[in-house]
Order: structure tokens, then C-alpha cells, then sequence
């Protein structure tokens, strides 16, 4: 499997879950896990390009496949990725436990959807949970990133 | 908590998977994962053996068959939501998929584990049972189609034998007056109870230990739905009559 454009082995046992093996073998912790059954959101990767949840597959179906964390997502460590930019510029986080996911979950949104109306952003953020924020400043953020694009 | 520790097979054939399936003791099927990851993740599934049908190739095609649309096993959720074969021939597929969870489950989820997964309170096997479909079922005695009428046995439990895999499932064209009507406490979940319309045809979810088809004058005759902490028995009898009579005067 790649992660974050890098070959990199796989567990060697195949209980191991991607969200799992992303956090403890690669030390990638910014993948967090709540809920292990894919009702939060907070796990949210892209694999080859399109955001699922790490808890819910396993390390060795990622063999030959493209993962991108939230780590990989800017282009370097000098600059934030539009996206994130736009949850730093609206305020889009508080705690930032649910905030990786999100963003993951954003970029595929808008790759599906340059122009998001209100109900398609509504809709692609439906499957996230956050905590804190109450969403608004979150449906602002993406609002910021399509503009930005 | 993770899942219990298991062999895990990923077969590059329909063949080799049917073999494994036939020849491993207490083994399952992996398509999606998006509700055998869950089981396993809670141990309520521990399975000894994992045969992963992922990595079998041209086992993803949306094609026209028999007046229908046939969706093979590893079409993702969200691929069948966009198809314009199913929009233009089965349009209730694509609208009932937009109830089904959330995008992010849906680029994963497929189809057809949907079905066989046979969860009462789910959109697609109602909508299977509505439209009078039919799902594909390979063993090592061959192929056969079990229509959808005598595929649902109870609750998470189909008519697929263990060692069968179901390769694809078949809606017939329908273009007729359909559609779907549910009630969730929140976007995205399990429905407290749902209806779907297919012409005269009325299929009931969420409200038996498997999808039931019902009169629609007079839908929630026999009808005697479990309690839980989202809706008593009495409220999802309410919403079953109040949506179909919503789905019928349009
Ligand atoms: C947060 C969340 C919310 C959800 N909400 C909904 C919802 O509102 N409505 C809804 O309908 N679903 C919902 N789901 C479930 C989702 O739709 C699943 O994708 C679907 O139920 C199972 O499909 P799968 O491909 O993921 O199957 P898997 O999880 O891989 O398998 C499910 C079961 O079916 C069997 N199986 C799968 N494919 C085959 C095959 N080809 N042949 C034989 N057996 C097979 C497996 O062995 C297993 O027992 C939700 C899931 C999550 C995580
Ligand atoms: S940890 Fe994966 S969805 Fe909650
Ligand atoms: S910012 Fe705290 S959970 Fe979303």
C-alpha cells in the first residue's frame, strides 16, 4: 500500500484495521478514531482519491491501493491545504478531535461537487460528527474552500 | 475493540471464491464491509474465515438483462446512485440509495451486500421485494435466481447457503409511479419504518423481522412491529399508514 505517496508493508496480521494500523504502525495520529463502526466520521481517509472510513476496512485491502491521511493532504509543511485553510479562516474547529475527518470528507464533496449547493454540503457533511462547533462554521468552511478553488 | 482473529482468503475468481466458500468451515463473505467490519469490530461476527471478494476483477458492471438491470457485486453504492442505466430504467434504485447511510458509506457499500445482508430496517431489500426482483446466487452445484419474494427468511438472514455467493442482483425496468418515504430520528440512519412504491406494489421496512409487502389500502393489516428506544409499535403503525397515503395521492 502507499500512504501519502510512500510504499509502505502491511500488518502482518489481517485483523488489523487501516485506522489502526495508520495510527500505531505509522505513527499517523492525526486519523482519530471514535466510534469503530463507522458512525462517526472521525477516521475518514481517502483511498485511491475517494473518502472512506479506516475503521471499517482492513489494513490488508489497502495492498496496491493509494491512502491519503490528513497528513498528506497539503502539499507541503509550509502551507495548509485550501481546505484546511478554510476550517482555520471560519473557525470551522474547536477540540479538533472530528476536524481530520471532516476535511477528508470535504475534499471528496467537492471533488464531486466544485459548487456545492446548501443541501449537497448538508449532505456531505451529514456522516461526521463534531462536538463542538454546532456545523454552521463548518458549512461556512466548505463554502470558503469552493470559492478558493 | 477489534475483531476476533480470522483466516482471511482474497480470491481473484468468482470460481475460487465459490471454492473457498465450499470447502472453509464458518467462513464469510467481505464486499463492502460496511456492516460485516462493524460485527466484527464488536465481535458479535466471529467468523474463522474472511474470504474478501474485492480483488475479483470485472465483478463491477451495472448491465441491461432480461427487460432489467443487473448490478454486479462489487458496484459500489454510490456508483449505482450515479448510474444513468438504472436512473433511466430503475429510477427508484438511485433515489432509494440516497437514503442509504452516508456518501462516505456508500463509495464502500455495495449493492448487493446490502441485500444480502438482509437487515429489516433497510432501504434496498424493500425495494428489491417491491420492484419483484431477483438476486444471482453462484454454489458448487451452479448457478439459480432466487426471487426477492422468498430470499428474505428473517432477520439478517437470506436464502443464500453458505457456501453460495450472490454475484449479482436483477431490478426489472420500472418507470411507473414509484418511490420512497421513511422516517428516521436523524439523516442517514436506519429507519424507524419506510415504504416503497412501485406501481400498486407496496413493500413495508423496518416494521417486520424482514421487508413485507402489504395492501395499500390498507397497509398495516397484520402488522405487528417490534418496540424499541426510537418508536413504539402504535407510532410505527402511524407512520407506515400516514407515508403510504402520502406515497399513493401522488
Ligand atoms: C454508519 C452506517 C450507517 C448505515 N446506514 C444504513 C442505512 O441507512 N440503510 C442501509 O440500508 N444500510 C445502512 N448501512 C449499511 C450499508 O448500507 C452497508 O454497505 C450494507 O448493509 C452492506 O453492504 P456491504 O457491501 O458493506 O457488505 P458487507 O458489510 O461486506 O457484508 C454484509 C453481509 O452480507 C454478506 N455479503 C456481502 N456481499 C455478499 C455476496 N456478494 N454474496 C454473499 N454474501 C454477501 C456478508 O458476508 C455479510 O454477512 C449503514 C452502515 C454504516 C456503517
Ligand atoms: S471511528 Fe471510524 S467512523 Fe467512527
Ligand atoms: S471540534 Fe470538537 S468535535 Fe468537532
Amino acid at each position: 500500500m502507499r500512504v501519502n505517496g510512500i510504499a509502505s508493508p502491511l500488518p502482518e496480521d489481517p485483523r488489523t484495521l487501516l485506522s489502526d494500523h495508520l495510527r500505531h504502525q505509522l505513527r499517523l495520529t492525526g486519523t482519530h478514531v471514535g466510534c469503530e463502526h463507522g458512525v462517526c466520521g472521525c477516521c475518514t481517509v481517502l483511498l485511491d482519491g475517494k473518502p472512506v472510513r479506516s475503521c471499517l476496512l482492513l489494513a490488508v485491502q489497502a495492498a496496491d491501493h493509494d491512502v491519503t491521511t490528513i497528513e498528506g493532504l497539503a502539499p507541503d509543511t509550509a502551507a495548509l491545504h485550501p481546505i484546511q485553510q478554510a476550517f482555520h479562516e471560519a473557525h470551522a474547529l474547536q477540540c479538533g478531535f472530528c476536524t481530520p475527518g471532516f476535511v477528508l470528507a470535504v475534499k471528496g464533496l467537492l471533488d464531486e461537487h466544485p459548487d456545492p449547493t446548501d443541501e449537497q454540503i448538508q449532505e456531505g457533511i451529514s456522516g461526521n460528527l463534531c462536538r463542538c462547533t454546532g456545523y454552521a462554521n463548518i458549512r461556512k468552511a466548505v463554502r470558503l474552500a469552493a470559492a478558493a478553488r | 475493540m477489534k475483531p476476533a482473529p480470522f483466516e482471511y482468503h482474497a480470491p481473484t475468481s468468482v470460481d475460487e471464491a465459490v471454492r473457498l466458500l465450499g470447502m472453509l468451515e464458518d467462513a464469510k463473505v467481505l464486499a463492502g464491509g460496511q456492516s460485516l467490519v462493524p460485527l466484527l469490530n464488536f465481535r458479535l461476527a466471529r467468523p474463522a474465515h474472511v474470504v474478501d471478494i474485492n480483488g475479483i476483477p470485472a465483478l463491477d458492471r451495472i448491465y441491461e438483462r432480461d427487460g432489467g438491470v443487473a448490478v454486479q457485486a462489487l458496484v459500489r453504492q454510490s456508483d449505482a446512485q450515479r448510474s444513468e442505466l438504472l436512473q433511466k430504467l430503475c429510477p427508484l434504485v438511485p433515489e432509494a440509495l440516497k437514503h442509504v447511510a452516508h456518501q462516505v458509506i456508500r463509495n464502500r457499500g455495495t449493492v448487493v451486500g446490502s441485500i444480502a445482508h438482509a437487515d429489516p430496517a433497510a432501504e434496498l431489500p424493500a425495494v428489491i421485494l417491491a420492484l419483484q426482483g431477483s438476486v444471482r446466487a453462484l454454489g458448487p452445484g451452479g448457478t439459480r435466481d432466487i426471487p426477492a419474494e422468498s430470499f428474505f427468511m428473517g432477520v439478517l438472514e437470506s436464502a443464500l447457503a453458505p457456501d453460495e455467493l450472490a454475484v449479482e442482483v436483477w431490478f426489472p425496468a420500472f418507470t411507473g409511479p414509484h418511490g420512497l418515504r421513511e422516517e428516521s430520528r436523524r439523516h442517514g440512519d436506519y429507519a424507524m419504518a419506510g415504504v416503497v412504491r412501485a406501481g400498486d406494489r407496496l413493500a413495508l421496512f423496518g416494521v417486520a423481522p424482514t421487508p413485507v409487502t402489504a395492501d395499500p389500502n390498507e397497509p398495516t393489516r397484520d402488522l405487528q412491529p417490534s418496540a424499541d428506544l426510537e418508536a413504539t409499535p402504535g407510532f410505527r403503525k402511524h407512520l407506515i399508514t400516514a407515508m403510504t397515503r402520502e406515497l399513493f395521492a401522488a
